[in-house]
């Protein structure tokens, strides 16, 4: 056996079968993975094709965001109330955000530049990605054009970080209205899970409470975008792509006069003064339409502070230090309504047929009723009373007496009345959070929980105490200064309970109208008018009758005016709460103002001089303010 | 009786006499295979122009220029090359081992560096990259040393010194670390072995270690916390597998290359909307991943056909290997097809998503002067074992007898 003879050999030579088959199969394994190749490229470019395409374009294509400016709130005069103001924004972009070293320094160089500590921005900036994970991180908000121009310029020492033009809300009447507008941030995940806020994508800001909160479909607008080619560093290449603008939002007009809203804040502040008071609100309101025409709690705050970050300790000093300036007292507070009720009492008395406007109660300063005495302030006598003095000089003992009437009577006379007039539920007004206040009721107190006083469990138990001091304004009754506006104004707009509301319509960007809002029909309530108009006389009385509660602090008001002090009791050793509310011009209204101050004393003390302010914005008569003083009356 | 008897016949006999290579010259070349060589260059050259328009700001042109001035060169030497008659390599094969591992191991010390790892000797302004002409002389180098012993080609110790002398440069070239042109050199050993008869058994035991390795390596190792391979290394050769899971700079390259190659669909982009290319999602897209770009800009008509022009030129590679009229010219074509069909196919197996990332340049089309060269140097060999084999010689009237 031999082989094929070789090396110089050339003729004749080929391959053995044996190895022939070996190249065969070289040939075969090289068929088959040709075979597969183009099996893959099938897959990939035809059947896929689609698919990857979409990615290809998705890799290339960034959408930038572009805010929609929000719509102005202006007054029912337009004049502007909160507007916007172009900022400057520096964010990380979620995408391009670095790791590690290249992270810690970019920390460092955005902390060089805008003053700020790395460690508390790296923090601020890890917290934002993980609410929000795919929107951009805000290092720092209303930064110079130097800043802006720093970090475009030198993209290679910022990595990640864009610059975004965005806008701001700016409130030119700094505090004032404060408490109606609430504020704007970006939309979390959950309310864009719900329903609030149709149409807002990530990213977007939104009313967070106020009005802002309350017409966010009118002010948001819709925020447009531009889409940019970028290449694999997320560098822009070959320009724009598409630009969808942004559509500004809708302009809202609200029916606050901001004249009387100034005067209404100043007034909070004079009635404080006045009554060494701690806190207050006001309301002035279209008696027929419901129109607001300020609305306001003391004390205040400046609104643009939610334009910035908010460290825990501010948002601590709005909500709870210093008499919690965040809160809207007007609304939110359930107060006793002390005196200002025994209007609302006066109709459920004659209604009622218990009393008439003739019936005579004799006034010695106390009345018994079950085991205790019930007395006025400081148990001064008003001798005999109708319905009309009672008013007049707020005589406790003659709704006592009714309370205990009414009581014994049955039916929850006074609370079914109370009930018509709005309170125990909300007014409905065009904002967020209000108190819906509380009518104490047989039922309610017997299902209240039992609770340890001095030792012994107390099982709480309806009593016509309780009754008697409902019929004044005390005890667990609960209402905000709103509702108390709008039971007054359904007793001089000929008993309809009007729905309160500060939006009175949309407009574009330059005023034109584009809807009008509509707040539904306002709610009847029966009684005669007759039995009104006694009430009304009682209160015209007691701003102008001589021994009316409010009469010298009117006594030199050019236009007449009907209105009522209260003088809510508290614990020993705490001052009682001014309450005073006033319908005007009498005999046929057309305004009501309701004013509280907390601590303020007396009604006549602090609340009625306050009144007495927004009355004459209201009316247009002059007062001036340095003459004005706290009224003599000392009753509740 | 099975030699092969040969009657001499004039002007045949003593090999590489200057006559003789006269004779050979005006026999032809392989017409297909040099077709398929220029098409695949044409392709090349379109499909790098199409890439790297933007690349180098100010000199839209600089990567296709220096790639035609390399095609140049390649050519000129592939013509050469071809006119050569390529028994005389036998005589200095080793000189030619000898030059193929003293200049791979001179890389090691005075190589340029680049990514990490260093291939490169700079010669009077140019890259040299020995490892790539390294891969025809292993291939030289192993033909004569199995033709020499071809009667013993089934014996174990032949075998193995094939293995040694295939493995010492391959491991040279892994500690550069160039793991992709190693491995090369095992698909050469491998293959060579196998068309040079080894025994079964032998090449059994070969592939069992060779799978054995790849587990331990890739696996056992780095789980018991030995790093055989640099951690980077490992990711490239797993991540094929679940390129979502690693979207690391493995997975990366991997997913981008297949979203270009998809994204071209059935007649591509064009090479201005191919934005994967253009802008720069798709990663070496001159090298390693052109033929992802080919897949983009021209779609699957386009890749198919690149497909189709390396399926001519194997088929004429294994054709040539049939004729070839020795054991050394068999040999030499196994080597060079088994350079060929590994680094076509891990190349565009890994540009389409089923094989690993290993740095395997895409023959003939990827950019790249040491590589192209030798590509036409590898072709310009295998014309010279066509145009030197019986059945492109006319008959002169031999008698053969078998």
């Amino acid at each position: 056996m031999q082989g094929p003879v070789f090396k110089g050999d050339q003729s004749g030579f080929t391959v053995t079968p044996r190895i022939a088959i070996r190249i065969a199969m070289l040939g075969g394994v090289a068929l088959a993975l040709f075979g597969i190749v183009f099996f893959r490229l099938w897959f990939l470019q035809v059947l896929s094709g689609n698919k990857y395409l979409a990615e290809a374009n998705d890799n290339r294509v960034r959408e930038v965001r572009l805010e929609a400016p929000r719509g102005d709130i202006v007054d029912r005069n337009g004049k502007r109330l909160v507007s916007n103001r172009p900022s400057w924004a520096i964010q990380i972009d979620a995408q391009r955000w670095p790791e590690g070293a290249e992270r810690r320094r970019l920390y460092h160089n955005l902390s060089r530049l805008l003053g700020k500590r790395s460690s508390s921005l790296g923090r601020s900036v890890k917290k934002q990605f993980l609410a929000l994970p795919f929107s951009n991180a805000t290092v720092d908000k209303d930064v110079s054009f130097r800043e802006v121009s720093m970090v475009l310029e030198h993209q290679e020492d910022y990595p990640g970080v864009t610059v975004s033009r965005i806008f701001e809300r700016s409130y030119p009447h700094g505090a004032l209205g404060a408490h109606l507008f609430g504020f704007v941030r970006e939309i979390d995940q959950k309310e864009l899970n719900g329903g609030k806020f149709e149409g807002a994508a990530l990213g977007d800001r939104v009313g967070k409470d106020g009005l802002e909160r309350e017409y966010d479909q009118y002010l948001r607008g819709r925020s447009g975008s531009t889409r940019i080619q970028v290449d694999s560093m997320g560098r822009a290449k070959g320009g724009l792509l598409t630009t969808r603008d942004p559509v500004p939002g809708q302009q809202l007009r609200l029916t606050i006069d901001r004249r009387v809203q100034e005067v209404g804040e100043r007034a909070l502040a004079t009635g404080k003064r006045l009554g060494g008071g701690t806190a207050g609100a006001f309301v002035a309101m279209d008696i027929s339409s419901g129109e607001v025409l300020g609305l306001g709690s003391d004390p205040g705050f400046d609104p643009a502070v939610f334009t910035r970050p908010l460290s825990q300790s501010q948002a601590n000093a709005l909500l709870r230090g210093n008499n919690a300036p965040y809160a809207n007292r007007a609304i939110t507070s359930g107060y006793p309504a002390a005196s200002t009720f025994k209007a609302i009492t006066s109709i459920a008395a004659l209604e009622s047929g218990i009393y008439d406007q003739a019936t005579t109660i004799m006034d010695g300063g106390k009345i018994k009723i079950g085991d205790r005495f019930f007395s006025n302030a400081g148990e001064v006598p008003n001798g005999p009373v109708n319905l009309r003095r009672a008013l007049t000089v707020s005589s406790d003992v003659y709704y006592y007496n009714f309370g205990r009437l009414a009581n014994a009577k049955g039916g929850d006379i006074i609370q079914r009345w109370a009930t018509r007039f709005g309170f125990g539920k909300a007014t409905g007004i065009d904002l967020p959070g209000e108190s819906k206040g509380l009518v104490p009721t047989p039922d309610w107190e017997n299902s209240q929980p039992s609770y340890k006083l001095g030792g012994q469990t107390v099982d709480p138990v309806w009593t016509v105490g309780d009754m008697a001091n409902l019929s004044v304004g005390q005890g667990d009754l609960k209402v905000t200064p709103l509702q108390m506006a709008v039971a007054y104004a359904a007793l001089g707009n000929g008993g309809n309970v009007v729905r309160p509301h500060l939006g009175m319509r949309i407009e574009d960007a330059r005023g034109a109208i584009e809807q009008d809002l509509e707040f539904g029909a306002q709610r009847p309530i029966p009684g005669s008018a007759a039995n009104r108009h006694a009430v009304l006389e009682g209160l015209r009385a007691a701003a102008s009758a001589p021994g009316g509660t409010s009469t010298d602090v009117f006594s030199d008001f050019p236009e007449p005016i009907a209105g009522k002090t209260g003088t809510a009791e508290k614990p020993p050793g705490e001052r009682d709460q001014s309450w005073y509310i006033a319908l005007a011009p009498y005999p046929k209204p057309r305004y009501v103002v309701a004013v509280t101050i907390e601590r303020g004393g007396f009604g006549a003390e602090a609340a009625a001089p306050a009144a007495k302010l927004i009355l004459a914005r209201l009316l247009n008569v002059s007062v001036d303010p340095k003459e004005l003083e706290s009224g003599s009356s000392r009753t509740r | 009786m099975s030699a092969v008897e040969i009657q001499p016949s004039q002007g045949t006999g003593a090999h590489g006499s200057l006559s003789e290579l006269r004779t050979m010259s005006v026999t032809g070349f392989d017409l297909p295979l040099l077709g398929a060589t220029i098409g695949l260059l044409i392709a090349s050259l379109i499909s790098i122009n199409a890439a790297t328009t933007d690349d180098i700001p100010g000199s839209p042109d600089y990567y296709v220029i220096r790639q035609g001035v390399f095609a140049c060169v390649g050519l000129v030497m592939m013509f050469f090359v071809s006119r050569i008659d390529y028994r005389i390599l036998r005589d200095y094969r080793t000189q030619i081992y000898a030059f193929l591992v003293g200049s791979i191991a001179l890389v090691l010390v005075v190589g340029s560096a680049a990514r990490g790892s260093r291939r490169w000797i700079d010669v009077g302004g140019f890259e040299l990259q020995p490892s790539e002409l390294g891969k025809v002389f292993i291939v030289l180098v192993l033909a004569a040393f199995i033709t020499d012993r071809v009667r013993d080609r089934r014996h174990g110790l032949v075998t193995l010194k094939v293995l040694g002398l295939g493995v010492a440069p391959a491991l040279l070239i892994f500690a550069q670390p160039d793991l992709g042109s190693a491995l090369v050199y095992g698909a050469i050993v491998f293959a060579m072995l196998f068309v040079g008869g080894a025994h079964w058994a032998h090449l059994t035991a070969i592939a069992v270690a060779v799978l054995a390795a790849a587990v331990m390596i890739l696996g056992v190792a780095p789980a018991a916390g030995v790093d055989i391979l640099k951690p980077y290394q490992v990711d490239r050769l797993t991540s094929f597998l679940s390129p979502e899971q690693n979207p690391g700079a493995e997975g990366y390259q991997q997913i981008q290359a297949q979203i270009a190659i998809g994204a071209g669909q059935r007649t591509g982009r064009g090479p201005d909307g191919a934005t994967q290319t253009q802008l720069n999602f798709l990663p070496e897209h001159h090298t390693d991943f052109i033929f992802a770009v080919v897949g983009e800009s021209f779609g699957f008509v386009g890749a198919a056909a690149v497909m189709s022009l390396y399926a001519l030129l194997l088929w004429r590679v294994l054709k040539i290997l049939t004729g070839a009229r020795d054991m050394f010219g068999v040999l030499i074509s196994a080597g060079l097809a088994a350079i060929l069909m590994f680094q076509i196919f891990v190349n565009v197996g890994m540009n389409i998503g089923i094989m690993p990332i290993t740095g395997v340049t895409l023959p003939l089309m990827s950019y790249g002067g040491s590589s192209l060269i030798v590509t036409f140097i590898a072709l310009g060999l295998l014309q010279a074992i066509a145009s030197q084999s019986f059945t492109q010689r006319p008959p002169r009237g031999q008698v053969q007898t078998i």
